[in-house]
């Protein structure tokens, strides 16, 4: 059952670097697993934290979300406030029981392709050894007579 | 001069058209009281049994039409107070707060400056039991508090008691109440519990005064306090922020530093 | 008049035996850190001992918090719609009061009224009641003052009074007869007296508020009572005679399901309208609302009152609003 078991895991990534540094993935030929779906937003900044939990209710494994380095946001600032609402919501997210270790936050430029697949490659393997998120998907029918 | 005295002597005067305490209700209880006539005063008391925050009243349309109002604050409804004049909901002169000692004694604090220095002599916001109580969570595993919570969650029926007691709630327009789109769903099932009640803890981070009454208002029994705790833990421990300690709107999620530090970013 | 009977605590026991037997499961009041719940059991000794309700209201067997109501999935050029059918346990009701009991008389009166609610009919079809009268009351209790009692029968299937070693037990229905014909040796002669029963002392005519309310709908009243309302929902939910409920759609491009849920009219938004006017805009309309469509509308469209005087709203309250003491206060004089 778990040997054929491919995760599902979304990509929450900024459109100036880490879009970008994933297309310099795919120029360089780098090789990477397809099972991350990869949603462009304009900037980390952008990212509710409610995307997450859909995420999760909607049948994804994990979860990717990553935008460019400190002090290189194409807005200014934006990820520095996605910074700070991750380490909020993360922590309540553990607080409740959630697993936080689905979930992989990284800064990825937009020359970072290696990065990238690399990153991409190890989440996938991860959660292919944790296997499906039931405990989270079983949610979505529960609680209604 | 104790609350009655006080109260009475507002009211004839005229420098508020209500003052906002608490009296006897069923079975030992205390509930909240607008005294409106000075003969009404009579019916206020002020005990230990008085804890809720009576700070979520004032910005509610029913009390503003009233007029000018003194609230009988305890810490937490000062917290809330303060917390609301930075938000820009409530300004120094529609409401009067006061303090009353453990003698009975009241103290009006009529500018945002007296406030903060009243409460710079208060301990810290959370008790000793809710710090209990959140420390032996922290302390389960990931696994155990997931079941914890879908638990006390299952009981949840989305009467929204919480929200609505809380000083922070003041918005017409609630998020739960939006259906272009349907951000988070009504019904309480699983995930509809779930959602409301993480979006409301987070859109109180860094907000939340610590009062608790989102807790004892839950009519099933959910320690729904303990979320909008954490949260607030957290933006304390992480970026040094508190809600509710000035007038001056430091609020941690729409400021950040630089040098934020995080162990979790790859 | 009801046949009448003694059942002593083992053969009640033994009467939850022959009930799941008979493929039941039995929900009834069980403390659970501190409260008094309902929930499935097996042994009498799972049962509460002492209590005097639950926080909730056994409504939920009938009318659930949530509940599927229809499903569907879309594919292009077509779509296939299932309706739901409502998963109708057959079940006991233990240890609820009289006044519960009597609630149920309120929710049937609105489901059955013009359209028969498919969902509701099978879950009551499937429910039995047995009711116990109560020995004990608390300030919120006022079921004398609307009609009812401490050892009101109505509504109940079998309604048990405590007694020394057991209850008496009054058999008033057939779906009561039919459980009894289970283990009809259980059911021995009575004898013996029961417990005496709690005193609650009528606060308000019932009859008398009826007829006052059409004067009072402009009274001040109702504003100054509501001051103190925070708007929740807390009060409709616990109520045992509420029934309004709200219809969600929850879908996306490929299938959905519309489900019902439980709705209070004292939410802001209850009365608005898609026009932006809301008939309802402040707390004191919503309250007003509140009082007149239990004491007002009910009897005169159903012929009843939509309240049992079980004091859950009272109790369930952030704020203490009393509805006793809110309704005696409104038939006293008026004052300036």
């Amino acid at each position: 059952m778990t040997d054929t078991f491919e995760p599902k895991i979304t990509a929450f990534v900024c459109n100036w670097c880490t879009y970008a540094g994933a297309d310099l993935t795919g120029t360089s030929r780098i090789k990477y697993p397809s099972n991350v779906r990869v949603l462009r937003l304009p900037c980390t900044g952008r990212i509710d934290f409610m995307l997450l939990a859909k995420a999760f209710a909607r049948g994804s494994d994990g979860i990717i979300i990553s935008g460019c380095h400190p002090n290189d946001c194409h807005y200014t600032s934006g990820n520095y406030h996605a910074r700070r609402r991750w380490m909020v919501y993360r922590n309540l997210m553990d607080f409740m029981g959630i697993d936080t270790s689905r979930i992989t936050f990284s800064w990825v430029s937009a020359a970072e392709g290696a990065k990238w697949a690399e990153l991409v490659n190890e989440v996938t393997e991860g959660i292919r050894a944790m296997g499906p998120y039931t405990e989270y998907q079983e949610l979505a029918h529960a609680g209604v007579e | 001069m104790d609350l009655i005295e006080k109260a009475e002597q507002l009211l004839q005067s005229g420098d508020v058209k209500a003052v906002l305490g608490f009296e006897a209700g069923t079975g030992g209880t205390r509930r909240p009281a607008f005294a409106r006539r000075p003969g009404q005063a009579r019916r206020l008391v002020f005990d230990d049994a008085c804890v809720q925050n009576l700070a979520s009243y004032v910005t509610r349309k029913e009390t503003r039409r009233l007029g000018k109002v003194a609230v009988a604050a305890r810490p937490g409804a000062l917290r809330a107070l303060l917390q609301l004049m930075a938000e820009r909901q409530i300004q120094e002169q529609d409401v009067l707060p006061l303090a009353v000692d453990a003698a009975g004694q009241v103290a009006e604090l009529p500018t945002a400056q007296a406030i903060e220095e009243h409460l710079a002599l208060e301990p810290g916001p959370v008790s000793a039991r809710d710090r209990e109580l959140l420390d032996r969570l922290g302390k389960l595993s990931r696994a155990e508090r997931w079941a914890f919570w879908q638990g006390e969650l299952g009981r949840c029926v989305k009467c929204y008691a919480c929200r609505n007691s809380c000083p922070m709630c003041y918005c017409e327009h609630c998020t739960m109440d939006c259906n272009r789109p349907q951000w988070v769903p009504v019904p309480s099932h699983a995930l509809g519990n779930l959602e409301y009640h993480m979006v409301r803890a987070m859109h109180l981070a860094g907000r939340c005064v610590q009062c608790g009454d989102c807790g004892r208002a839950c009519p099933v029994g959910i320690p729904i306090h303990l979320l909008t705790f954490n949260a607030e833990e957290t933006v304390h421990a992480q970026f040094g922020q508190r809600a509710g300690a000035s007038a001056k709107l430091d609020y941690a999620l729409s400021t950040f530093r630089p040098d934020d530090k995080e162990t979790f970013i790859r | 008049m009801a046949d009448q009977f003694q059942l002593s605590s083992a053969s009640l026991d033994a009467l939850f035996t022959a009930l799941q037997g008979d493929g039941r499961r039995i929900l009834a009041p069980t403390d659970r850190d501190g409260r008094t719940e309902l929930n499935p059991v097996q042994t009498l000794g799972q049962v509460a001992r002492d209590y005097v309700q639950t926080a909730l209201s056994a409504k939920e067997t009938v009318f659930p918090k949530v509940e599927q109501l229809l499903s569907y999935s879309m594919a292009p050029g077509q779509v296939e719609l299932v309706d739901a059918e409502p998963r109708a346990l057959p079940t006991v009701l233990f240890g609820i009061r009289p006044c519960e009991a009597g609630g149920f008389a309120a929710l049937d009166a609105v489901f059955n009224w013009d359209t028969r609610d498919r969902f509701f009919n099978a879950r009551m079809e499937q429910l039995a009641i047995i009711g116990v009268a109560c020995t004990r009351k608390d300030d919120a209790c006022f079921c004398t003052s609307v009609g009812g009692g401490p050892g009101s029968t109505r509504g109940s299937d079998i309604l048990l009074t405590p007694a020394a070693g057991g209850f008496l037990a009054q058999v008033l229905t057939d779906k009561g007869r039919a459980i009894q014909a289970l283990a009809p040796e259980l059911f021995a002669p009575a004898a013996g007296l029961a417990a005496p029963l709690a005193e609650v002392p009528a606060a308000f005519d019932h009859a008398a508020l009826t007829a006052r309310l059409p004067e009072l709908f402009d009274s001040p009243i109702w504003d100054d009572q509501a001051l103190r309302c925070l708007g929740c929902g807390a009060c409709a939910f616990v109520c045992p005679a509420c029934v309004c409920f709200d219809i969600q759609e929850e879908a996306d491009k490929k299938a959905g399901r519309r489900l019902r849920a439980w709705d209070s009219c004292g939410f802001a938004m209850f009365t608005l309208h898609a026009s932006g006017h809301n008939p309802r805009p402040a707390q004191g309309a919503r309250w007003r609302q509140r009082v007149y469509h239990k004491f007002a509308t009910y009897p005169d469209r159903y012929g009843m009152l939509g309240c049992v005087g079980c004091g859950k709203c009272t109790r369930a309250c952030p704020v203490d609003m009393n509805l006793q003491e809110h309704l005696t206060q409104a038939m006293a004089p008026v004052e300036s």
